[in-house]
């Protein structure tokens, strides 16, 4: 376990000497049958608060009223759907969330791997220090800087063309560049632990050849960074995307909070419609999903990543 | 940003654009928003308003008046609708950061806290036209510690004990006068089954309960007194409330507090409460006009007969001015029209749950609800706005709230819970 | 002058690559690695550190929020109020202690099990992981809003199937004696997939030849777990119990889409939140306890780097 998982090379062997010596086909033993039931049972269970939303969309709020969750539906409808989108107006806050994840991704990825590449490639003094600053932020429960943050927004002016606030408080910018300062901690230690392992070599000619700090960055290190850069890209698009607290904090416009914190302004809307409630949730949970669908393996990676060095 | 204005759409739209184009949308954004935030100039047509009208009903009538503003003054009041608690609990912040122009608040002392603090716009100019049109009663609820006005109030409900007439008749109920046959007949309800509708998972719907029988109680003077700090909660006046309160716990619809105001008003809508103290707006769940035809209401009944029933609880929404509006002028302009009894009018033809403050206001669209309301208002002498408008916002939503859940939880340890809420009121009212 | 030098220390590291001691970046190389480092930890310091050291100030002052001139020195009374009549304090803090209590002991080991069964690389093992992991990439405000059409008191389908069978509704949200444990449920939920994930990634770095060594030794499969696999997973363990702290530290979102933290469900975040963003702060009390909040994160943090240092050395 010294190396990242992402860089760790699949252990090829580790299954077929499992299995090397034992008949192709297996009998059928009851163990396994009852773990099969069991999983089932586990896996049926964590689907079922999901599959009861989805259920629960579909269906009108006078028939479950009516005839309750246990019940065959009258009538199968888009209606929830159509209605939490529209009269949530949540392409508006798709794309707020949209103008606030992208950049922040870039960003944190950015200058995380510019910190990782000025610790792990060149061995200055006070370097641990700052990693552990880096680090340790990251842990920090984000309540103790509201208040400081709040005042601090309001004082750095920001042109009228970057936000109609003229402050970076209640301004897209705000709430990136903190999720940035957070998350930067984060990465940058994931980063650090990936380049520490490439060899020295690689840098070593280039230097040779005279290419500068920059170059070396550029077109040496951060070509090969490719897999923990899609497995951070992943993760830290679930995380902005969930974030609930620093837009809900440090934005006062309803209209520019991305989806996550604007639902306590849809819950407004959705007064006692349970069925609208699901439909919205549903709708506001899906790109999480899909990502993850789609980039399994790098969310689980970035997941474990960090946690993967001893 | 739900106004049916095309030019309003057309910039959310163009928002939509910019926001689909991602990182490169930040810029378009920028520049499509520029032309339209309200240059610092008087001469702007732009206005922006901040309003905690979240719910359908009141967001639709908010977005309605402000297009009737918009077009008769060619003006475009763009609306930033945040939820009302998330809007009441960011206040403070809004108001400091960059609030809009104009935005939506309450009466009395929340009003006059942030006055004193010097967030808010002297409005006395727009008061001096515009004052005729409002009672007393009104102005010096729109008035400021420093006798200026800062407040434009547009409508009021009043809070009564609601019921659905057809029950009442099908169990042949009377309406209440005085507090024991108040007792006898949520007793009576619950032997028919019939739980007193309550809820507080929010916290703040207790308060109604408790400002009612302490103004009953205690005198409507020892209730504003105790709001404004200068009463104990942990002398033999409060306990007497919440050992009044007591009696009628049991008759409650259980699990109060894991139940929202909306969700007990269904209860009553669907005939499986028989009563409910709570404001106007429970006629907002009546969606169908059958049901809402049905709906009555009557006064919270006497407990003290030298005390009598002659303060109502009656909250005042309105619209105030910021410190330093973007387009002043066109603030003015606005606050002015919502001043008017056609902007009231207008509003309350779509929320027909509340009563217009302008005496001139017409009367004739209201529905009976409304017109029975509008007479207990008319006819109180004193006026009370609840529990978290007439004491330090901070008290009701950190001290308040939590104590009167505790009470509902555990009603026997109510004295220790007293004396802690009057600990802290020391330590928040002295701050 | 600046290509030149660049120029001359390139010509420099060329003749001597073969010597290790010698300096083989430029001037301009350093200002650039400056750069480099500089601006992301300005950005951190900035907007991390700086609010969070000004917040152990404000922690000792009164201040309603409003104008600079209003901040009041008032020393450790904050404190002493918090722990003394501020009845909400000492509740929140045993319902964080108990979230992490519950974390360890529950979804913490329900993750291990399972990603134990799931190592062994058994058919449908993907479908599994994949239904399991899904709760992960959801937000807590939505768990909160997906668990209400369980929860809710009319209307929740765990109330609707208790009066079906003819118990008694229970108030899941409502009653402080049940409702935190029906947020435990919720959030652990999430947290199982979570857990589970990392001990995956866990087994997967046990070296199998262990393994074989402790079969061949005769020890049945739970042996071979207690002494070889279990032992091995000691780096997995420390991140998960530094991990479980944070967030049951950071539990936030979840009780104030509920009721705002309170009712049975106050904890440290929802009372900062509570006083910091309420209509007239009280910033002294709040800052007070997200102070608190950081010193028990603290012991952790320190716990957590002084191992990632220990590495570093090895």
């Amino acid at each position: 376990m010294s190396a990242p998982t992402v860089a760790a090379p699949r252990r090829a062997g580790h299954r077929a000497g499992k299995t090397a010596g034992q008949p192709k086909k297996k009998p059928i033993r009851p163990a396994r049958i009852a773990l099969h039931a069991f999983l089932i049972l586990v896996t049926v269970s964590f689907l079922f608060p999901l599959l009861l939303a989805f259920y629960t969309s579909f269906r009108t709020h006078g028939d479950t009223d009516l005839h309750g969750y246990f019940s065959l539906p009258e009538a199968l409808t888009l209606d929830n759907y159509v209605n939490a989108f529209v009269n949530g107006n949540m392409p508006l806050y798709f794309g707020n969330t949209i103008l606030i994840t992208i950049p922040a991704i870039v960003l944190i990825l950015g200058l995380s791997s510019m910190v990782a590449f000025g610790l792990a490639r060149f061995r200055l003094p006070g370097r641990k220090v700052l990693l552990v600053v880096f680090v340790a932020g990251n842990l920090l429960p984000p309540q103790i800087m509201l208040t400081p943050l709040y005042r601090i927004y309001n004082l750095i002016p920001l042109p009228e063309w970057m936000s109609d606030s003229q402050v970076l408080y209640d301004s897209y910018w705000g709430v990136i560049a903190i999720h940035v300062a957070f998350q930067i901690g984060f990465c940058t230690f994931v980063l650090t632990n990936y380049m520490e392992v490439l060899p020295k070599e690689l840098t070593e000619s280039a230097l040779v050849d005279g290419a500068g700090a920059w170059r070396q960055f550029t077109s040496i290190i951060m070509p090969l960074c490719r897999p923990p850069l899609a497995a951070l890209a992943t993760l830290e698009f679930t995380w902005i995307y969930n974030d609930f607290l620093w837009a809900l904090v440090l934005m006062s416009s309803g209209d520019k909070r991305p989806i996550t914190s604007a639902l306590n302004n849809l819950k407004g809307e959705f007064f006692v419609d349970n069925n609208l409630l699901a439909a919205g949730s549903l709708i506001i949970a899906l790109p999480t999903m899909i990502v993850y669908f789609a980039l399994q393996k790098q969310f689980i990676s970035g997941l474990t990543l960090g946690a993967n060095k001893g | 940003m739900s106004l049916q204005e095309p030019r309003i759409g057309g910039v959310s739209r163009r928002k939509l654009l910019a926001g689909s184009l991602g990182v490169g949308g930040a810029l378009a954004l920028g520049g499509g928003l520029a032309g339209c935030g309200g240059g610092s100039g008087s001469g702007s047509k732009t206005i922006t308003l901040g309003s905690s009208a979240s719910d359908a009903v009141p967001k639709k009538a908010t977005a309605a008046i402000m297009a009737d503003f918009g077009k008769k003054n060619g003006y475009t009041v763009k609306i930033n609708t945040v939820d009302h608690n998330t809007f009441q609990e960011q206040i403070n912040n809004y108001l400091q950061g960059r609030p809009d122009d104009v935005m939506t608040w309450f009466a009395g002392y929340r009003m006059r806290f942030f006055a004193k603090k010097g967030l808010l716009g002297d409005i006395s100019d727009v008061w001096s036209q515009v004052g005729g049109q409002f009672s007393d009663a009104m102005k010096k609820a729109s008035t400021g510690e420093d006798g200026k006005q800062y407040f434009i109030p547009l409508d009021n409900y009043a809070w009564a004990i609601f019921y659905r007439k057809s029950v009442f008749q099908q169990h042949g109920y009377q309406i209440p006068k005085t507090w024991d046959q108040y007792v006898a007949l949520s007793k009576q309800m619950q032997k028919d089954n019939l739980p007193v509708a309550f809820a507080d998972q929010d916290g703040w719907p207790a308060f109604g309960t408790f400002d009612y029988l302490n103004m009953r109680i205690n005198g409507y003077q020892f209730h504003i007194d105790l709001m404004g700090g200068k009463q104990a909660w942990d002398g033999p006046k409060v306990a007497k409330v919440f050992d009044t309160w007591k009696q009628i716990l049991p008759y409650y619809q259980t699990g109060a507090l894991g139940r929202t105001w909306q969700e007990a008003a269904q209860a009553l809508l669907q005939k499986k409460a028989g009563m409910y103290l709570l404001g106007g707006f429970v006629a907002q769940q009546f969606t169908n006009k059958a049901d809402l035809d049905d709906l009555d209401f009557f006064p919270f009944p006497e407990i003290d007969s030298t005390v009598g029933t002659d303060a109502v609880e009656a909250p005042i929404d309105g619209y105030m001015m910021a410190k330093r509006p973007k387009n002043e002028d066109g603030a003015k302009k606005l606050l002015t029209y919502l001043s008017s009894a056609a902007a009231e009018e207008n509003y309350l033809k779509i929320d027909s749950s509340n009563i217009a403050v302008n005496k001139g206001a017409s009367t004739a669209s209201y529905n009976p609800l409304q017109k029975k309301q509008q007479e207990l208002i008319a006819a109180a002498k004193s006026i009370s706005q609840f529990l978290d408008r007439d004491a330090d916002p901070t008290f009701a939503s950190t001290v308040a709230i939590p104590s009167f859940q505790e009470f509902l939880k555990n009603p026997n340890n109510i004295a220790s819970t007293l004396k802690k809420m009057e600990q802290q009121k020391k330590s928040i009212y002295s701050e | 002058m600046v290509s030149t030098t660049a120029e001359a220390d390139g010509r420099k590291a060329v003749r001597s690559t073969a010597r290790s001691k010698v300096r083989r970046w430029s001037r301009r190389d350093t200002i650039v690695v400056g750069f480099m480092l500089g601006i992301p930890t300005i950005l951190n310091l900035a907007f991390v550190w700086l609010p969070a050291l000004t917040s152990v100030g404000l922690s000792l002052t009164s201040w309603d929020g409003i104008g600079l001139d209003q901040i009041k020195w008032v020393g450790l009374k904050n404190y002493t109020e918090i722990f003394t009549i501020y009845p909400p304090f000492w509740p929140a803090l045993e319902h964080n202690v108990l979230w992490l209590v519950f974390f360890v002991l529950i979804p913490t080991p329900i993750g291990l099990l399972l990603a134990v069964m799931l190592d062994r690389q058994i058919r449908g093992s993907r479908f599994y992981q994949g239904a399991i992991y899904l709760p992960v990439v959801l937000s807590l405000a939505i768990v909160g809003f997906i668990w209400q059409l369980i929860y809710s008191n009319d209307q929740g389908i765990l109330n609707e199937f208790l009066k079906g069978v003819g118990l008694n509704p229970v108030n899941w949200l409502g009653d402080s004696h049940v409702n935190l444990w029906a947020v435990l449920v919720a959030a652990s939920w999430r947290h199982v997939g979570y857990m589970m994930i990392l001990y995956l990634a866990g087994l997967k770095g046990v070296d199998p030849s262990l393994k074989e060594a402790a079969a061949i030794d005769g020890a049945n499969e739970w042996q071979t777990f207690v002494r070889v696999v279990f032992p091995s997973l000691r780096p997995v363990n420390i991140v998960v119990v530094v991990i479980t702290v944070i967030e049951s530290l950071r539990a936030f979102d979840l009780v104030y889409i509920i009721n705002g933290g309170f009712n049975g469900l106050e904890l440290l975040s929802a009372l900062v939140t509570q006083n910091i963003i309420g209509e007239a702060s009280r910033i002294g009390y709040g800052s007070a306890i997200a102070v608190i909040m950081m010193l028990i994160s603290t012991v952790f943090i320190v716990i957590y780097v002084t191992r990632i240092m220990k590495e570093e050395t090895q």
